[in-house]
């Protein structure tokens, strides 16, 4: 199996606090990895390391073989990361299809004077519509972010994270917030995207959904790894189960 | 007839000055306070070329290029901070270049530049000139708004943070606002020193900053109608009434206020909602 992301002893101190401590992992094409870990077990510091946010005092990140360490955000979105948020963050003075189609357009956004010779959004706006309707808000697509509930928005969340056409696609905690028949069928959707060319890590505190739908997890706790492999074995493991749910002790 | 010529030309270099803040500002969401060093940058650029000799048509360019430069500088540095760090460090800039032009006996220091020449066009070509200048800078601000550069730029305005995440390079974007703006900036110096012909450091100092600033926020962050309205506005009244060039502070001061307080789009919001009350009305 190729590997789409390899992330190898990342370690990150805040001031005094060790935050992130010899993370270790690695997703394949085609994969669907779920990442868990009680709160505060430094999985939204990890993600920042991967989408490159926050840079690691140790250890590295590479992307379909590339070490992309050093690398600012842009950089990394454009060679085919992309990541939904937690904290769902549309563009407010844009309509859905227009925060969609932005991203869609992003390669024309790699040089501002290649951006100011280009007016033509038909393409792209062709294009989100399509991805909306995937996600299942094609019927709103000419909404304002402000006029939707957050169920509608974190599904924009991954509609425009597509468009950005990702190899790795993350997805911070997209579940949350969402009721029990919204989480199901955003796991279904979730579920459904891993693909040739396309592997997803998942980072989510649901975890009937993660364990539902995530063949292999990656567990993390004071910001240390615990566990890593397939699912059965990962949950089955009294360490696992006493770090997070607190039992089995 | 010379006086109706002035004051359009004042207009016109104002709307100038105006679109060109708008760009950084308006379209970029990068606020700052001190565009009237632009201005400074490049009215004295002008002024040296046309009193070594070169008719004004010619140093236009090299002024503008000048503010261009130093603006990518200042651009350079302002990517480091955000919000009201930018404003203070903006701030900063403007009373830096008044500041290093008293010291300059070159620029004329404490005392400026007098006896300006006279474009060889005289005051009708002057006026021309400016309109043209203004017209042709506000179709390029249309052209780079309706644009993916536009699109790009409602997006760091909107959210910095999320636009990197949606591939933007958001860096070179600000620059590239900051380097069109402060060109813009330098025209429309270039022509304000052969306008009034006489330059000093006052004439670039803070107030003209948050003169500047309140014909945008008044007009309507990022509209350009609003923007030129504003503008056109704003430049004329003190020409109008005296009493408003005396207090000029403190009407653009309770202007900036009223527009935060009551229509923070400014002009462009009001008519926006006006227009939606009509087409629901209808």
């Amino acid at each position: 199996m190729s590997q789409r992301l390899s992330v190898q002893d990342i370690g990150v101190r805040f001031g005094g606090v060790q935050a992130v401590d010899g993370a270790r992992f690695e997703v394949g094409d085609n994969e669907l990895l779920g990442v868990i870990g009680p709160n505060g077990a430094g999985k939204t510091t990890l993600l920042r390391v991967i989408t490159g946010v926050v840079t690691p005092s140790e250890g590295s990140v590479a992307l379909d073989g590339a070490d992309v360490t050093n690398w600012p955000t842009a950089k990394r979105i454009q060679n085919g990361l992309a990541l939904a948020q937690q904290i769902v963050a549309p563009l407010r003075a844009l309509t859905l299809i227009d925060n969609v189609a932005l991203a869609v357009g992003h390669k024309h956004l790699m040089s501002p004077i290649k951006a100011a010779l280009r007016f033509d959004r038909a393409p792209e706006r062709e294009r989100a519509l399509d991805l909306l309707g995937q996600v299942g808000l094609s019927e709103v697509s000419d909404k304002w972010p402000e006029e939707l509930p957050l169920g509608y928005l974190k599904r924009l969340e991954v509609a425009r994270a597509l468009a950005l056409e990702p190899r790795l696609l993350l997805l911070d905690e997209p579940l949350a917030g969402l009721n029990q028949a919204e989480a199901h069928a955003m796991a279904n959707l979730i579920a459904s995207l891993p693909g040739p060319g396309l592997s997803v890590v998942l980072i989510e505190h649901n975890l009937g959904e993660v364990t539902r739908i995530c063949p292999r997890l990656y567990v993390q706790n004071n910001g240390r790894p615990l566990a890593f492999g397939p699912t059965a074995e990962v949950m089955a493991r009294a360490d696992v189960r006493a770090a997070y749910l607190g039992a089995g002790k | 007839m010379i006086y109706e010529m002035v004051v359009v030309t004042n207009m016109a270099i104002a709307i100038l000055f105006a679109l060109s803040l708008n760009v950084i500002t308006g379209f970029c969401g990068q606020v700052s306070l001190g565009h009237a060093a632009f201005l400074g940058i490049g009215a004295y650029t002008s002024t040296l070329l046309t009193k070594s000799g070169l008719p004004l048509t010619a140093a236009l360019v090299p002024a503008a290029l000048m503010a261009g430069t130093v603006g990518f500088f200042v651009g350079l540095a302002a990517l480091r901070v955000r919000h009201d760090f930018l404003a203070i460090t903006t701030m900063g800039v403007g009373f830096l270049f008044v500041g290093i032009v008293r010291k300059q006996d070159a620029l004329g220091g404490e005392i400026g530049i007098a006896g300006i020449p006279a474009p060889d066009f005289g005051r009708p070509g002057l006026l021309v000139l400016s309109i043209v200048c203004a017209v042709a800078f506000g179709a390029f601000t249309v052209m780079l708004k309706r644009s993916w550069a536009g699109f790009a730029f409602n997006a760091i305005a909107d959210d910095e943070d999320t636009a990197r995440l949606l591939g933007i390079d958001v860096p070179k974007f600000k620059l590239w606002a900051f380097v069109i703006g402060t060109a813009g900036a330098g025209l429309a110096g270039a022509l304000y020193a052969h306008q009034i012909r006489y330059i000093g450091p006052d004439s670039f100092g803070f107030v003209e900053s948050i003169t500047v600033l309140a014909m945008v926020i008044v007009g309507g962050i990022g509209s350009i109608w609003g923007v030129v309205v504003a503008a056109a506005l704003l430049s004329a009244l003190p020409q109008w009434f005296q009493f408003v060039e005396n207090y000029k502070l403190l009407l653009y001061g309770l202007l900036l206020f009223t527009t935060m307080r009551f229509a923070p789009g400014g002009l462009a919001s009001i008519v926006d909602r006006f227009k939606n009350r009509s087409a629901r009305g209808s």
